[in-house]
C-alpha cells in the first residue's frame, strides 16, 4: 500500500481550475520525483496535499487514512514535513527556534540534523536571515526533518543555489534516501534528480500524463513534457 | 538578549524600588504611590505585551480584563464589607490572593470564548472585535446599579496580604513590585521557550506553521489567554491602590492607553512595559502639573517614538530589537 496516494484530484484557485485530474503515489522508503514545466502545477498538487489549498475532487489518503477534508496543520501532524519553495525559514527566528519550535519526538533530534548540516550547528544562535541562501536551505530542510515526517516533500530545494552548495543538498537527499526516508521531490534539475528518484510522474496542464520509471521516460518524452 | 539591553533592563528593575525606598525614606507618601502605580500598569502592560508584542495581536479590548480585575476586587471587598453573600451562597472576600485568583481565573475564562471569536479574523477586523467585546462589558458595568453602575464602587479598606500591611504605601509597593517581577519573569519564559518561538513564527508566517504541524489558532488561543490573566490580575492591584473602581477601567480609553504603554516602551522586549509605563506615568504627572491638555504633549512624544524610535524607549536605550 502506498503511503501517499492522490487520485484524480482537482483544485481551484477561486474560480479559476489549477488542478484538473492528478494522480500519483508514494510508497513507504521510495523516493519520487514531480515533473513539469512552470505552471503545471505541481506546487498546487504539493499545497492540495496538505490542505493549503484544499481538493475539491478526487481522493488523497495518506497511510490508508483520507487527509483531503483535514486543516493543514492536522496533516502535517499525520507526518508530512514540507520544506517549501524558496527557503521559507522563519526570518525572526534563530536557527535554533526554527529547529525547536514545530520539533516533534521522533529520532530526527537537533543533533541529528547538525550531523547532516555541520554547516547549521556553527549557527545556531544566528537570525534566519543572516544565513546564506544554501544555509536557509539546509535550515528549511532540517525543520521538516525535526517534526519527524514519515514522509518528507521538497519542493525546489536547489533552485537558485550555487553548484558546489546543490552537491550539498543532493548529497543529503541521498543519504536520507539510503536512511529509508519517503520522500517527494519537485525539481528541474533531470540529471541531479533522476539517478535518486525510484518513480516518476509528469504534470501537464494540471493533470498527471506520465507516471513510470525513470528509466522510461525516454529522451522524447523529456522534451515534449519537460523541455523548452 | 544583548548585554545592552540586558544593562538597561536591570537598571529600570532597580531604579523603580530605588524611586520608591528614597521616596519613603524623604517621607514623601505621594511618589511611593506614583511608583506604585507605575509598577501596576507596567504589569497591565506586560499582560499586553505577551499578546501584542510576542504575537503581534493588536488586541484594543484588554481593558475588558483590566477592569474584570478591578471589578472582582471591587466586588469581592464590597460583598464582605457588607456581610452580603455573593450569589451561590459563596461569600465575598477582603483576602488579597484569593481576590487575585479570582480576577485571574475569571479574566482567563472570559478571555477564551472572546478570543476564540476574535482570533478568527486578523488585522483591523481583530481590532475591532476585541473593542466591540471590551464595549459590550463597558456598558454592562454601566447599567448595573448594584455595584455603583456609572459611578464606581468604592473599596473603603485596602484588601489584606497575609505578612504584608497594605495599608503602608511601602508595602503595597514591594508587594506590587514582587508580583510585577513574577510577571516578568514568565513573560522571559515564553519569550525562550518553544512556545514563544511557534508564537513568533505565527506572527511572520501563520500558513507555514500550519504546514509544519503547528495550529497557529491555538498558539495565538493560549498567548491571548494568558494575556489577559496577567492584564487582570494588574486590573485587581489597580483597584486596590485606588480603593476605587469604576467603568472608565473597562473603557476603550483604558485599551488604547495600555497600547500606547507597550509601544512607547518597545513592544515584545522584555522591559518594556515597564519603561512605557515609567514615561506615561511621569508624563502625567510633570506635564499634567503644567496643563490640562498633557496628552496633546504625549501624542507628539508617540509620534516621535513612532517615525524615529521605533523600538520605543528600551530600542533607544538598548538598541535593535530581535529581527523581523
Amino acid at each position: 500500500m502506498s503511503l501517499l496516494a492522490l487520485e484524480d484530484v482537482t483544485a481551484f484557485y477561486g474560480a479559476s481550475q489549477a488542478l484538473h485530474g492528478v494522480s500519483l503515489a508514494v510508497g513507504e522508503g521510495e523516493v519520487v520525483a514531480l515533473m513539469g514545466r512552470n505552471g503545471m502545477g505541481k506546487t498546487t498538487t504539493i499545497r492540495a496535499i496538505l490542505g493549503l489549498t484544499p481538493a475539491r475532487t478526487g481522493r488523497i489518503t495518506f497511510a490508508g487514512r483520507p487527509i483531503a477534508a483535514l486543516p493543514p496543520h492536522r496533516i502535517a501532524r499525520l507526518g508530512i514535513g514540507l520544506v517549501p519553495e524558496g527557503r521559507r525559514c522563519f526570518s525572526n527566528l534563530t536557527v535554533a527556534e526554527n529547529l525547536a519550535a514545530s520539533a516533534r519526538k521522533g529520532e530526527w533530534t537537533m543533533a541529528r540534523v547538525v550531523d547532516l548540516f555541520p554547516r547549521l550547528g556553527e549557527r545556531l544562535g544566528q537570525y534566519a536571515d543572516t544565513l546564506s541562501g544554501g544555509e536557509q536551505q539546509m535550515l528549511a530542510i532540517g525543520r521538516a526533518l525535526a517534526t519527524n515526517p514519515r514522509l518528507l516533500i521538497l519542493d525546489e530545494a536547489t533552485e537558485g543555489l550555487a553548484p558546489v552548495i546543490r552537491q550539498d543538498i543532493w548529497a543529503a537527499i541521498r543519504r536520507l534516501k539510503a536512511g529509508g526516508q519517503s520522500i517527494l521531490v519537485v525539481d528541474k534539475t533531470l540529471a541531479e534528480l533522476l539517478p535518486v528518484a525510484d518513480r516518476c510522474f509528469v504534470l501537464e496542464k494540471g493533470a498527471t500524463v506520465f507516471a513510470g520509471r525513470p528509466g522510461e521516460l525516454t529522451p522524447a518524452l523529456q522534451d515534449r513534457y519537460l523541455g523548452v | 538578549m544583548s548585554p545592552r539591553e540586558k544593562a538597561a533592563t536591570l537598571a529600570l528593575l532597580a531604579l523603580l524600588p530605588a524611586a520608591a525606598l528614597a521616596a519613603l525614606l524623604l517621607g514623601e507618601t505621594f511618589y511611593i504611590t506614583l511608583a506604585t502605580r507605575i509598577a501596576v500598569l507596567a504589569l497591565a502592560a506586560v499582560g499586553l505585551n505577551i499578546a501584542l508584542g510576542l504575537g503581534g495581536l493588536v488586541s484594543f479590548g484588554h481593558a475588558a480584563f483590566f477592569g474584570l480585575g478591578g471589578y472582582a476586587a471591587g466586588v469581592l471587598a464590597t460583598n464582605a464589607f457588607n456581610a452580603e453573600p455573593l450569589a451561590f451562597g459563596l461569600a465575598g472576600t477582603t483576602s488579597m490572593p484569593a481576590i487575585s485568583l479570582v480576577a485571574v481565573l475569571l479574566c482567563g475564562l472570559v478571555a477564551l470564548p472572546i478570543g476564540l471569536v476574535s482570533l478568527r479574523t486578523s488585522g483591523v477586523y481583530f481590532i475591532m472585535i476585541t473593542l466591540a467585546f471590551a464595549q459590550m462589558i463597558y456598558y454592562f458595568a454601566i447599567s448595573w446599579p448594584a455595584y455603583g453602575g456609572e459611578d464606581g464602587l468604592s473599596i473603603y479598606v485596602r484588601n489584606a496580604f497575609p505578612g504584608v500591611e497594605t495599608a503602608k504605601p511601602f508595602s503595597f509597593f514591594v508587594l506590587v513590585f514582587a508580583l510585577l517581577l513574577a510577571a516578568l519573569a514568565l513573560f522571559h519564559r515564553l519569550q525562550a521557550s518553544r512556545f514563544g518561538a511557534a508564537l513568533e513564527a505565527s506572527r511572520q508566517n501563520p500558513v507555514r506553521l500550519a504546514a509544519l504541524g503547528i495550529s497557529p489558532f491555538s498558539i495565538r488561543l493560549v498567548a491571548f489567554v494568558l494575556s489577559a490573566m496577567v492584564t487582570g490580575l494588574a486590573g485587581a492591584l489597580f483597584a486596590d491602590l485606588n480603593r476605587f473602581v469604576s467603568p472608565s477601567m473597562l473603557s476603550w480609553h483604558m485599551s488604547g492607553e495600555l497600547i500606547v504603554l507597550v509601544i512607547l516602551g518597545g513592544k515584545g522586549r522584555l522591559a518594556g512595559p515597564l519603561a512605557g509605563a515609567a514615561l506615561y506615568v511621569a508624563f502625567e504627572h510633570v506635564l499634567g502639573g503644567l496643563t490640562e491638555r498633557w496628552q496633546f504633549f504625549l501624542g507628539l512624544v508617540l509620534l516621535a517614538v513612532v517615525f524615529l524610535a521605533r523600538g520605543g524607549l528600551i530600542g533607544l536605550l538598548a538598541g535593535r530589537p530581535r529581527h523581523g
